[in-house]
């Protein structure tokens, strides 16, 4: 299992250096400084910024200086956010986005696996083609639809709960942002929990189960749920991926304050390197929760563990 | 009572697949021919009939947005563009993924492994952000959105058509072609991506609501297609600006782009449901 680990560990050391020798590469290809667009300076004032940034330097140099920043986690200066480094933008964000993703992952899971086992267990019945047909739309309509129907109808026309993030408080704020988040993931979680729960139900242990007496609640709970869930486990991951591009729209529809914000200012206002930083660190993000689950995987099925 | 069933549910899918077709090529037709029906244009501005609600009268019937546009024009040239956009990502992406996969699974061995590793290399790599890097990095260049859209969803292209090539090669008629002394490039060319033409035609019309979204996500961002010219994402972010006074410019775009998404994937799932069943029969 350490092994196991340690591997694949390894294995994310040349996708995190390849994403960060991309991204890299990508700003420093980009026409024009980072300071171009303003008046013109002076040839010395040029020159100092050039060198407070270490503009001057080779670009294996400035990379050499970036990447040993990067290992000590330090993303170097914002270039907009003038009094401000890439890291501690990023440490002041990222709690609150973390908050956000983390309670609508939770929702997605709860609320999938239930719709999911609901349809499962009356599959072909209405209440599973409504399940199912909620799902498929749920999966073909973009967060940012979503986001902003959900606004009109429970903050603007319905005025049940705010729309916006800034002088509000408590709970009720969070209830919007978190819902739209989940609602494509539970999409998805309630079509993977169905298809594998009815492949799980039709096997010989869950027919030998049957055999015994066992009512069908019991089954599902001892028997059928924990390699049914697995397929969903795996899917895990690209979730993740999917709840942090989403964060980005989420924040922007409502105006919260989190890492997904910074991340479109930046991108508006081209702070290189704040964009830049914010990219690696969701690279790194992505990847550190991918192996998370894949360990998580081997932990829960032994198929898996001994390969 | 099975074979009843099964037959079943493939008339329900196939109408489903019937109606995606027909909707989406309804919408395409309204989005080439509404323009020019209209008796307004996407850019004039007209400041006395700012945000005005939906109406028959004046060919209104989508109202107009904040500065007086009028918004059918607007919403059917933003189909357009985002259906292009959708249409030519979807070509670079089959072109990419099909040289790519092809060359991988013929030659298999080392370069298939090889190849593959950088596949899956790529596929732990949060594509969206390179994208929005590569938007903030070009100036949001309009010919860039095609390529960066292109470059992220030839992955899964490459997968399948390797797969397919995999077995594609096995099979006599390869054979006979290297026997008869013609080269890698031209069986690969020749004989083997007509082959993988079923696979990559059900593949594509799955590309193509992936790429919607990738470009109505960018738009929405302001990062891609800029103003005067728009698209669906870009007309939505305009409408949730102004989501307390006149909803529609919301909901108009958003309901459109929503049905074409779904009709897509609806049209995407039916053809890969068809094709499996030859594949199996």
């Amino acid at each position: 299992m350490l092994r196991y680990t340690l591997l694949r560990l390894l294995g994310a050391i040349p996708t995190l250096l390849l994403v960060i020798v991309l991204a890299f590469l990508l700003v420093h290809a980009a026409p024009g400084g980072p300071f171009d667009d303003e008046r013109v300076l002076p040839p010395e004032i040029a020159a100092n910024i050039a060198a407070y940034y270490h503009l001057d330097e080779t670009l294996p140099q400035q990379f050499w200086r970036y990447l040993s920043g990067v290992v000590r986690g330090d993303f170097g200066p914002s270039y907009r956010y003038r009094d401000h480094t890439v890291s501690q933008l990023i440490g002041s964000a990222f709690p609150l986005s973390l908050k956000i993703g983390a309670l609508s992952m939770l929702l997605a899971v709860i609320v999938g696996v239930g719709a999911g086992i609901v349809a499962a267990l009356r599959q072909n019945t209405v209440a599973d083609r409504v399940v199912m047909t909620v799902a498929m739309t749920g999966i073909s309509i973009p967060i940012f639809v979503v986001a902003p129907v959900l606004v009109l109808l429970f903050a603007v026309k319905l005025h049940w709960l705010p729309a916006g993030w800034s002088g509000n408080a408590g709970y009720a704020r969070l209830l919007l942002p978190v819902v739209s988040l989940a609602l494509p993931q539970i999409a998805y979680i309630a079509r993977l929990t169905r298809a594998s729960l009815i492949d799980v139900l039709g096997s010989d242990f869950v027919r030998t189960a049957k055999a015994q007496g066992l009512g069908i609640v019991a089954i599902v709970r001892f028997h059928a749920l924990k390699p049914a869930l697995l397929p969903v486990l795996s899917f895990m991951g690209p979730a993740i991926a999917a709840v942090l591009t989403g964060s980005v729209v989420v924040e922007e529809v409502f105006g919260i304050p989190g890492l997904g914000q910074f991340f479109v200012r930046g991108a508006l206002n081209r702070d290189y390197t704040l964009v830049l930083g914010i990219v690696i660190f969701y690279a790194a993000l992505i990847i550190v929760l991918n192996l998370i689950v894949d360990v998580l995987y081997g932990v829960i099925d032994p198929r898996i563990r001994h390969r | 009572m099975i074979a009843m069933s099964a037959s079943w549910e493939k008339i329900r899918g196939n109408r489903a697949l019937v109606v995606s077709a027909v909707i989406l090529i309804v919408t395409a037709a309204a989005a080439m021919i509404g323009p020019l029906i209209s008796p307004h244009d996407y850019l004039s501005t007209n400041f006395e009939e700012m945000l005005r609600a939906p109406t028959m009268a004046d060919m209104r019937i989508f109202g107009t947005d904040d500065l007086g546009r009028d918004l059918f024009v607007r919403t059917m040239l933003g189909i357009r563009v985002t259906l292009i956009v959708a249409i030519i990502a979807s070509i670079v992406s089959l072109v990419i993924g099909v040289a790519y996969g092809a060359i991988a699974g013929y030659f298999g061995g080392r370069v298939d492994a090889v190849m593959m590793r950088l596949v899956d290399t790529l596929y732990a790599m949060p594509f969206i952000f390179f994208v929005i890097l590569l938007m903030v990095v070009f100036e949001r260049n309009f010919l860039l959105i095609f390529v960066a859209i292109g470059a992220i969803n030839w992955l899964d292209m490459a997968r399948i058509v390797r797969g397919q090539t995999l077995s594609l090669r096995e099979r006599e008629f390869v054979d006979a072609a290297r026997l008869t002394g013609v080269s890698s490039a031209r069986i690969i060319a020749r004989h083997i991506a007509p082959n993988l033409a079923g696979v990559v035609v059900v593949y594509v019309t799955l590309t193509i609501p992936q790429a919607i979204l990738v470009e109505s996500f960018l738009s929405f961002l302001g990062l891609g297609i800029q103003e005067p010219q728009t698209s669906l994402g870009a007309l939505v972010d305009a409408g949730v600006n102004q989501i307390e006074r006149a909803s529609w410019t919301l909901l108009i775009p958003a309901t459109l782009l929503a049905m074409i998404l779904l009709c897509f994937n609806f049209l995407g799932d039916g053809l890969r449901d068809l094709l499996d069943a030859r594949q199996t029969r």
